[in-house]
């Protein structure tokens, strides 16, 4: 087996050091029921060149975003990757280490997580962000938990426009823990209904902007309620790009930020790994899930990181932890600040407002079909039409012309059935949406 | 109050060397944060002209700086190098990090996980766009679901931790459809995983703990004892953090099922079991696998992880969605609670997991085999046991006989000799070996826990162990200075995390550049 | 000054107590890094969580010795919790609460009982 060094005689000789008789000795206690006879039933070994052969084929048997025209969106964007990131997040160095544990030989992840945590801080608007949550839906659940905590308060509220399966997660990890959290319906424009509920019980409010349907919400007027009875704002978004075109989140007041980063630096990949991004005000920083790093000096006086804060964490606080957090998005963060640091504030600014044109563009050709409405005034690179005909169906005859024409947002909520949510980024070409709309149009005729 | 204080203030002493000029030590370059490189003028990516068209943005356009620094190209390309020169990594050299399983990470799934046919998957495709990939979790799902003996598993957690806080919410949700609110209690012995009562706390259940016998295994008797019936169940990891496999397993099985509770197993160390115990015959309820440790997909300086949940029939009602499921031939995500059966207790995650982990550990399992995943198990045990033995005279083995997959030692080697766990492993760095597990499981004291893995080469491991007897022999032959001025070679030198701790510094900002 | 078997002390005075850690329990924790302190008006039960100290590596809790109100915080711990390592009977303190029930203090040990419960632990 190409991957084990020990043959025959190491074995014989490492077994005879042990002082046992073989390899079986060695699983004496395991009980006797259940003891297995031979091999599992599963096929044997296989050469590089089998296994390569046989992954290929199944991935040759889905129809890659990159392979034609492609306007999904809903919570994980197609962006372009410079080749410099993959390249990198590849180096032995950074892909097999483990969590840095031991500061003096691991000051390469340490000092990139103290990089990513700024460069999260920043584009949030907020003081402090941690090393990373596993996606931007647990970050998201996680958020109202510490909301919970620092408040102590137990109701939480969800605006109507936060992506559904965020919502469905952050209720899934409250319903044993006494949190008394109402999810809206999820439906377009409706977002302020959540103003009605606050009362001096309320922990926080979560709001999205852009939300689900893609509309950017201003945030600064749920700040002011919220704070007006002593609740914080939890801001999610799904797009950090679109960071690069409106304000943060931080400055529009949000107490909690939290979001996906995969659109920087992370490729689609059918789900995961993403990377979720969590960040709040310094007053928070306790009450905060997860791993953090910072900066201090050795003993010689030089400056050096170190995972810090971990009395928060399940390793030492147990059951009185702040989260039961341990692996988190590692890899994932490095290619998100590798990306970010080749964006850089201009890049990103650039990005983000060719984003915002190209959906723009696509909108009105969109738009100017029969039977197609848009129902959001707003939008970055993302928003949502109403159809003449179930989205559903219509996504499915278009899957016929090789277009990937954005997803029905019945996929994610109840209802709904004739929106069809819509996203362009930088990727899409002027072939690509032409392409689209007339695909659409036949769907629709 | 309680603690098992270990210094973290570091000891000053004269640097060793001369300073360079430059800051630099030849092969090791200083590198200063990309705050400092960087400025928000520059990008290191070339974009199109904008049309300038009007803005739907709503009146909320940024105006605010945001700050964040842009560095070229090449750079960008210096800047990661020279960082990731300053990193431990299995590929350099023996990373026998106990509990955490640091093993080969093949490149081969690599490849695999990069083609376009599964990196470039949007989750929300439609079914009939992604049937290779559905397949695939299909086949990760039957590879998972044989080799573990159990009939149904969750594929969607995204580490170890979410794996458990899955099999736990599955049990939590079992008690309520039985209406059995009484059973809060979760047992858990004292030797676990801090993340195993942080989980049972975040599903409401309250945590008791076992103590452990002076054979490092569950006390059978205390836990007879505390058996009653609020008892929700009991998280035991197998084998244990000490390293050893739980022989009463089956009966402490029985014990909980007796009295209506459920067995969550956690499956940190299933590579010391794979290919020769299925935990289906041990009576478990539910276990999550690390794909990043027994399946070899890299740890990454900290994740992303890949926790996969396998379940028993009677918790397989209420595992999470989305669920793969295939009919006639046609692969398809059951998405929503409604559609699911059972009663699901809802979902995890934004999407379907780590297809990325999926893709890795399936291309890990279909090299190995049946054979070869057996073989790797066996080598991993004996490694472990070679080093446990070719130590066991100068080091302290915390527990006498065999072990499975990793060695447990505490500190009684190095009693009165001045030398802590915590100087020994950092003199292991300036050796050219990432130290192990320190100071876990916390039923020893100054504990020190070897996994060396299948991976390690005979004439690698018994370099380790020469270099492992002449640090135990300095240590107790009073070379103490040596040991609490370590590391003297690693690109710093001890880090004061006291100081981190009381003034956090967790952002660089500009006054300080 | 009464001490307890977690640790704390306790000094009368009047109907007030101040509460802290011993000496044994700063050296034990070694370098403190963070205090949390209960809120004043907080009322306590004896034995509740009322406060939490942290080493770099620990995480402690301090429990009310007594059932009372809580009076004040030691503020200046928030900036300077190294003060319970250097000064953990004195200026170190944790904080102050009303006594509701003074035979709550019998159990407690004094100085030279608590010296021998230490050298019992031994």
């Amino acid at each position: 087996m190409r991957y084990l060094p020990l043959n025959t005689n190491d074995r014989t000789a490492m077994l005879d050091v042990v002082g046992v008789k073989s390899i079986d000795d060695l699983f004496d206690d395991v009980p006797m029921s259940a003891r297995l006879d031979g091999l599992i039933d599963l096929p044997t070994r296989k050469t590089e060149s089998e296994v390569d052969a046989e992954l290929t084929a199944l991935a040759g048997r889905n129809r890659a975003a990159g392979a034609g025209p492609f306007f999904i969106g809903g919570g994980a964007y197609r962006h372009h990757i410079p080749a410099t990131v993959d390249h990198l997040i590849q180096r032995s160095e950074f892909l097999t280490a483990y969590t840095p544990y031991q500061p003096e030989i691991s000051q390469g992840t340490l000092q990139t997580l103290f990089e990513f945590q700024t460069q999260v801080a920043m584009l949030t608007g907020m003081d402090v962000a941690n090393a990373s949550m596993y996606d931007g839906s647990t970050a998201c659940g996680e958020a109202v938990l510490m909301a919970c905590r620092a408040k102590r308060r137990k109701k939480a509220y969800i605006a109507s426009g936060v992506h559904p399966h965020y919502s469905a997660t952050t209720q899934g990890l409250c319903q044993y823990l006494d949190i008394d959290l109402d999810v809206a319906v999820c439906a377009p424009g409706k977002d302020a209904d959540v103003l009605q509920n606050l009362d001096k019980e309320t922990a926080a409010i979560v709001v999205q902007s852009p939300n689900v349907f893609g509309e950017i919400v201003d945030l600064t007027p749920y700040a002011e309620a919220a704070h007006a009875v002593g609740a914080l704002l939890i801001a999610v978004f799904t797009e950090p790009v679109a960071l690069g075109a409106i304000q943060s989140p931080g400055e529009m007041g949000a107490d909690i930020v939290v979001g996906e980063g995969q659109s920087i630096g992370v490729g689609l990949n059918f789900g995961g790994p993403y990377v979720g991004l969590f960040a709040c005000r310094q007053k928070l920083v306790r009450q905060m899930p997860g791993r953090v790093c910072g900066e201090t000096v050795d003993a010689d006086g030089k400056r050096g990181y170190v995972l810090t804060l971990s009395t928060r964490e399940q390793h030492i606080r147990r059951e009185k932890a702040t989260s039961n957090i341990c692996t988190n998005s590692g890899l994932c963060t490095l290619a998100f600040s590798i990306h970010m640091s080749l964006l850089g504030e201009a890049g990103l600014r650039q990005l983000a407002m060719i984003n915002h044109e190209k959906a723009c563009q696509l909108a009105d050709m969109l738009c100017a079909l029969d039977g197609v409405e848009l129902v959001t005034d707003t939008f970055f690179n993302e928003f949502t039409l109403r159809l003449a005909k179930p989205a559903r169906e219509v996504v499915h005859k278009m899957v016929e012309h090789n277009v990937l024409g954005g997803l029905a947002a019945s996929r994610l909520m109840d209802g709904q059935d004739d929106l069809l949510i819509v996203t362009a980024t930088e990727t899409n070409s002027e072939a690509d949406m032409r392409a689209f709309t007339k695909a659409l149009e036949e769907a629709l005729s | 109050m309680m603690s098992q204080g270990r210094p973290t203030t570091p000891h000053t002493s004269d640097a060793v060397g001369h300073e360079t000029v430059s800051g630099n030590k030849a092969l090791a370059q200083r590198e200063l944060l990309i705050f400092e490189i960087g400025t928000p003028r520059r990008t290191g990516i070339d974009f199109p002209e904008l049309k300038n068209t009007p803005s739907r943005l709503g009146g909320v356009e940024r105006t605010q700086e945001i700050g964040l620094p842009g560095l070229s190209e090449p750079e960008v390309m210096r800047h990661y190098v020279r960082l990731s020169q300053k990193n431990y990594a299995i590929d350099l050299g023996v990373y026998p990090l106990g509990s955490c399983t640091m093993k080969h990470n093949p490149r081969l799934n690599e490849k695999m996980a990069r083609l376009p046919g599964f990196a470039d998957l949007h989750p929300l495709q439609p079914h009939s766009t992604v049937q290779g990939a559905l397949e695939l979790m299909g086949d990760l799902a039957h590879w998972i679901l044989t080799l573990t003996g159990m009939p149904a598993v969750a594929l969607s957690p995204k580490a170890g931790a979410h794996g458990e806080l899955c099999g736990m919410m599955a049990i939590r949700a079992a008690l309520d459809a039985k209406g059995a609110d009484h059973k809060r209690r979760v047992l858990v012995p004292e030797s676990a995983h801090g993340t195993n009562p942080a989980t049972a706390v975040q599903c409401g259940f309250s945590i008791d703990s076992i103590p452990a016998t002076e054979d490092g295994r569950v006390d059978m008797d205390a836990l007879k004892a505390k058996l009653g019936d609020d008892v929700a169940g009991i998280m035991l990891t197998n084998p244990n953090t000490c390293g050893l496999f739980e022989r009463d397993i089956i009966e402490i099985a029985d014990l909980i099922h007796g009295v209506g509770g459920y067995f969550y197993c956690d499956g940190a160390n299933f590579n010391a079991l794979v290919g020769r115990v299925r935990p289906g015959d041990l009576g478990i309820d539910a276990m999550h696998l690390n794909l990043h440790k027994t399946f070899s997909t890299p740890h990454g300086g900290g994740g992303p992880g890949s926790g996969p949940t396998v379940l028993s029939d009677a918790l397989a009602p209420y595992a999470p969605v989305p669920r793969v499921e295939s009919q006639d031939g046609v692969w398809h995500l059951v998405e929503n609670v409604e559609d699911a059966d059972g009663e699901s207790f809802g979902r995890m995650t934004a999407f379907h997991g780590q297809m990325g982990m999926f893709v890795r550990a399936l291309s890990y399992m279909l090299s190995h085999g049946s054979d070869g995943l057996k073989q790797a198990t066996e080598d991993a045990v004996l490694n472990a046991n070679y080093v446990q033995a070719a130590l066991s005279d100068v080091m302290t083995p915390a527990f006498s006989g065999t072990c499975m997959h990793e060695a447990l030692f505490d500190d009684r080697f190095l009693k009165d000799t001045g030398v802590e766990t915590l100087d020994f492993a950092k003199a292991m760095i300036d050796e050219g070996y990432h130290p192990m597990t320190m100071y876990f499981p916390l039923v020893v004291h100054g504990a020190m826990l070897i996994e060396p893995t299948e991976s390690e080469s005979k004439a690698e491991l018994d370099r380790f162990i020469a270099v492992m007897r002449s640090l135990a022999v300095k240590a107790v032959s009073g070379e103490v200075e040596m040991f609490k001025a370590a590391p003297i070679y690693a690109p710093l030198r001890r880090l004061d995390e006291t100081r981190a701790a009381r003034k956090p510094v967790l952002k660089w900002t500009p006054s300080e550049g | 000054m009464k001490y307890t078997q977690d640790h704390e002390w306790i000094k009368v005075d009047g109907d007030i107590a101040t509460i802290g850690i011993s000496v044994h329990a700063a050296k034990a924790l070694g370098d403190i890094v963070f205090v949390e302190l209960p809120e004043a008006e907080a009322e306590l039960e004896k034995g509740d969580d009322a406060a939490v100290v942290e080493s770099v590596k620990a995480a402690s809790e301090v429990y009310a010795p007594l059932s009372g109100v809580v009076i004040a915080g030691n503020e200046a711990l928030e900036d300077a919790p190294e003060t319970v390592n250097a000064d953990p009977e004195g200026e170190g303190w944790f904080f102050k609460m009303t006594i509701t029930d003074a035979s709550e203090l019998d159990d407690m040990m004094d100085a030279a009982a608590y010296k021998e419960f230490l050298e019992s632990l031994d």
